[in-house]
């Protein structure tokens, strides 16, 4: 048993977190943040440079064939740095669903231009129900000739607005088991019936959208494997990008710990720094405790996510339980410790507390979470 | 990352897990929910006979050197057994300063005789070992310590008090903290003893408890005499030696608070299957199920926490704030646990042994009881969040 990084991961940390450090301080972060894209193609390209676009896809298609694991050290540092744009939208939603369910030929069309950066893709699963599992996928798809007829809402779209291929997912039947009858289908940028609505959001890094389909035809090549298979991919979408969720907001309370930890140091109260007062130092210490355990617990969900171990899916929804209520705990009291300067537009923390707040409801808050963790270990 | 076993891992891992299959007490998981935290009195003979077993079997202080006793295996051994001790439901041992604190410091600190004369009474529990710190002016602030030794020929003559002392009642020998040099800065002027209980001016006072037992004494010490030969470490070096002793504290205790955590959430898990709310079991009720669910998860991230810091220690690095953690992590989980256990019995939870209508016996209602003295025990909550505060984020002094 190893519980650690290796040296090759150690290396990509730290080459990561110096990469955002110059490529992406947070006077960039509020620019690209007000710009509705989200990101420039300069940095784009810089990061497909890097490497990290195909950075799990398979080398045959451009990739770099690591894993869950490395892909956490990535997505803490950026976490760390806050960083906007389609990333995560591009690998670990539309990306590693094309690598999970796609076939040979969806693979080599999309996943190299992916990895280069020539393209962006997202997943759109989630509708107005906002229901997490299977039963949540109504977005009806007729099959019509050898192609099928797709019609509804998706709502909560990652960075719908800049993708080049969504990829939806439909029902194209009913079954007992709401798994069931779930399809996966490829829709490319501009197809006709396609409408794409930026939402305004109170995390400003990450870029949400409506997604209307009207009457949106699409041919049998579109279809990601066999109709009404696509429930499973999907979960094991859902579950790694949920694991990868929970790295950016290790990193992110990691960042908010770093903050407020260097402030106390200097800030001076009554004649002396505020960190010498127990109240701040042991809110600090409970802060310190919510980072380490969430960091534990996420490298703990990746390592099962990679080895495809039986207890997988539980190892995520208790790291996505523990994770989103302590990086809002954290982020809440590096606002709390800062005092007021902590409230201000002008002070990075609110970009923390509203990622947090953010990612506390995407795949899933720490409730929802907590019920399948009673439904795994058959509570 | 990886936390596959190797094959001399896994054979390691069937060994405890085989002998224990053989030789688990058959009447112990009864007595189990009273030991979900600390033994009581009465089963202190059943965990002697129960530990001399262990250690027969080559289960007890298995990190610690072939030549005084142990096996020579590493933290990863030390954690298989602790995981299979969790599945099984095995008891405890009792002589947990011994093998968690006093064994260790003076594997790193004796004189090769030290070394070969007590560990190895250690680990088979025939000498049983109390630990010396807290006075009754001195328990979060130990440096300020007042039971002082002075020389006199050979040896050193003991006077003064301990307070807090668990086990010492049961014990046949102390860690003891006294001060050598009153004049020297208080850090400074402490040494570390080995204390013989049976020696003359020796009295121990059980304290009885908010749980009715007795399990902490008051230690009198009136003139007891000390050979020169029973100092560990050096002379007025009794700081950096006792604090070696906390260190192996956390980290050795980890192993165990773990094991005892997850044993108790399934007899918590248990008790909230056989309770019934609205007709049906607690566990379908949707708020029971969410700070079930909680508990579980903490249980979870408090193991891997604690495998993260066993990862450093093998890489041969310091424990990073992971292992600083621990402590906390277990008292709030615990005494969140024992909560539970209250709040599933409702008005049941108010009674106890000797009554027909108790839950269990009554046993949850100890267990909740001693719960709070967890956050005051080895260190208060208040004083790790100090030590964390300061030496691992680096927080300046109050």
């Amino acid at each position: 048993m190893n519980f650690g990084f290796n040296e090759e991961q150690e290396l990509l940390r730290s080459t990561a977190r110096k990469f955002f450090d110059n490529e992406c301080p947070s006077t960039t972060v509020r620019t690209l943040m007000e710009a509705p894209e989200g990101m420039t193609s300069e940095l784009w390209k810089k990061l497909a440079e890097q490497g990290w676009l195909g950075l799990i896809a398979p080398e045959e298609h451009g990739g770099m064939a690591l894993g869950i694991v490395d892909l956490v050290v990535l997505l803490e540092e950026m976490g760390r740095a806050v960083v906007p744009g389609p990333f995560f939208s591009t690998v670990l939603l539309g990306g590693l669903a094309i690598l999970e369910a796609g076939s040979d030929a969806q693979k080599k069309a999309w996943l190299p231009k992916i990895c280069s950066g020539e393209a962006r893709a997202t997943l759109a699963w989630m509708e107005p129900s906002a229901e997490l599992g299977a039963a949540g996928i109504t977005l009806q798809a007729a099959a019509k000739g050898s192609g099928f007829t797709l019609n509804g809402t998706k709502l909560f779209v990652h960075d719908a607005h800049t993708a080049d291929v969504i990829v939806v997912a439909a029902r194209t039947s009913s079954g007992q088991n709401p798994e069931d009858g779930i399809s996966l289908f490829l829709v490319p940028k501009g197809t006709p019936g396609l409408a794409v609505t930026l939402l305004p959001t109170m995390d400003q890094t990450r870029k949400l959208c409506e997604v209307t389909l009207t009457n949106v035809s699409v041919g049998g090549e579109a279809i990601m494997g066999a109709p009404g298979a696509g429930g499973k991919p999907l979960a094991r979408v859902i579950d790694r990008a949920t694991v990868g969720l929970c790295a950016e907001m290790c990193g992110g309370a990691q960042k908010v710990l770093d903050m407020t930890v260097e402030y106390a140091k200097i800030r001076q109260a009554f004649g002396r720094p505020i960190g010498s007062y127990q109240g701040v130092k042991h809110k600090a210490a409970d802060m310190l405790v919510d980072v380490e355990n969430s960091k534990s617990i996420t490298y703990y969900a990746a390592w099962a996510m990679d080895e495809g171990v039986p207890e997988g899916p539980l190892a995520v929804s208790m790291a996505k339980a523990y994770v989103s209520d302590a990086y809002r705990r954290v982020s809440g009291a590096g606002i709390q410790l800062h005092g007021g300067i902590g409230f201000t537009w002008e002070h990075d923390l609110h970009l923390y507390f509203k990622r947090a707040k953010g990612s506390e409801f995407t795949f899933g808050d720490a409730t929802w979470h907590r019920e399948r963790v009673a439904q795994l270990v058959n509570l | 990352m990886d936390f596959a076993l190797t094959p001399e891992q896994t054979s390691f891992r069937d060994e405890v897990r085989s002998w224990l299959k053989k030789n688990l007490p058959k009447d112990w998981t009864d007595r189990m929910r009273i030991g979900s935290d600390v033994p009581r009195p009465e089963v202190y003979d059943f965990l002697r006979k129960w530990q001399r077993q262990m250690y027969e079997a080559g289960f007890v202080g298995v990190t610690w050197p072939k030549d005084y006793g142990g096996r020579g295996l590493t933290f990863m051994e030390e954690m298989i057994l602790h995981e299979e001790i969790a599945i099984t439901k095995a008891p405890p041992v009792l002589n947990i300063l011994a093998i968690g604190m006093a064994g260790p410091t003076i594997i790193a600190y004796g004189t090769e005789e030290q070394k070969r004369r007590y560990p190895p009474k250690m680990l088979s529990c025939e000498e049983i070992w109390c630990q010396g710190y807290s006075e009754p002016n001195s328990g979060s602030d130990l440096a300020s310590l007042q039971t002082r030794a002075e020389k006199v020929g050979d040896h050193y003559v003991v006077n003064g008090q301990k307070v807090w002392t668990s086990l010492a009642h049961q014990s046949d020998w102390m860690m003891l903290l006294a001060r050598t040099d009153p004049k020297a800065e208080k850090h400074k002027g402490i040494t570390y003893f080995l204390l013989d209980m049976h020696s003359p001016g020796v009295t121990v006072k059980p304290l009885k408890q908010i749980t009715g037992d007795a399990e902490f004494n008051e230690v009198y010490f009136d003139n007891v005499e000390v050979p020169e030969a029973n100092i560990l470490g050096g002379l007025n070096n009794g700081w950096a030696v006792g604090m070696t002793t906390l260190m192996y504290e956390r980290l050795a205790l980890g192993f165990g608070l773990q094991v005892r955590l997850r044993i108790a959430l399934d007899g918590l898990v248990d008790l909230a299957r056989r309770s019934k709310k609205g007709g049906a079991p607690a566990t379908k009720d949707a708020t029971m199920r969410q700070k079930l669910a909680q508990l579980w998860i903490d249980t979870e991230v408090f193991k891997y926490t604690g495998a993260r810091a066993v990862t450093k220690l093998l890489k041969g690095e310091l424990p990073g704030p992971e292992a600083s953690a621990g402590k906390m992590m277990w008292v709030e989980g615990h005494q969140r646990l024992q909560e539970l256990a209250m709040e599933l019995q409702g008005p049941y939870a108010q009674l106890g042994r000797g009554t027909k209508w108790a839950v269990d016996g009554g046993v949850w209602q100890h267990s909740f009881l001693r719960s709070r003295a967890n956050s005051i025990e080895g260190g208060t909550t208040e004083i790790q969040k100090n030590i964390m505060g300061e030496r691992v984020l680096g927080l300046p002094k109050g």
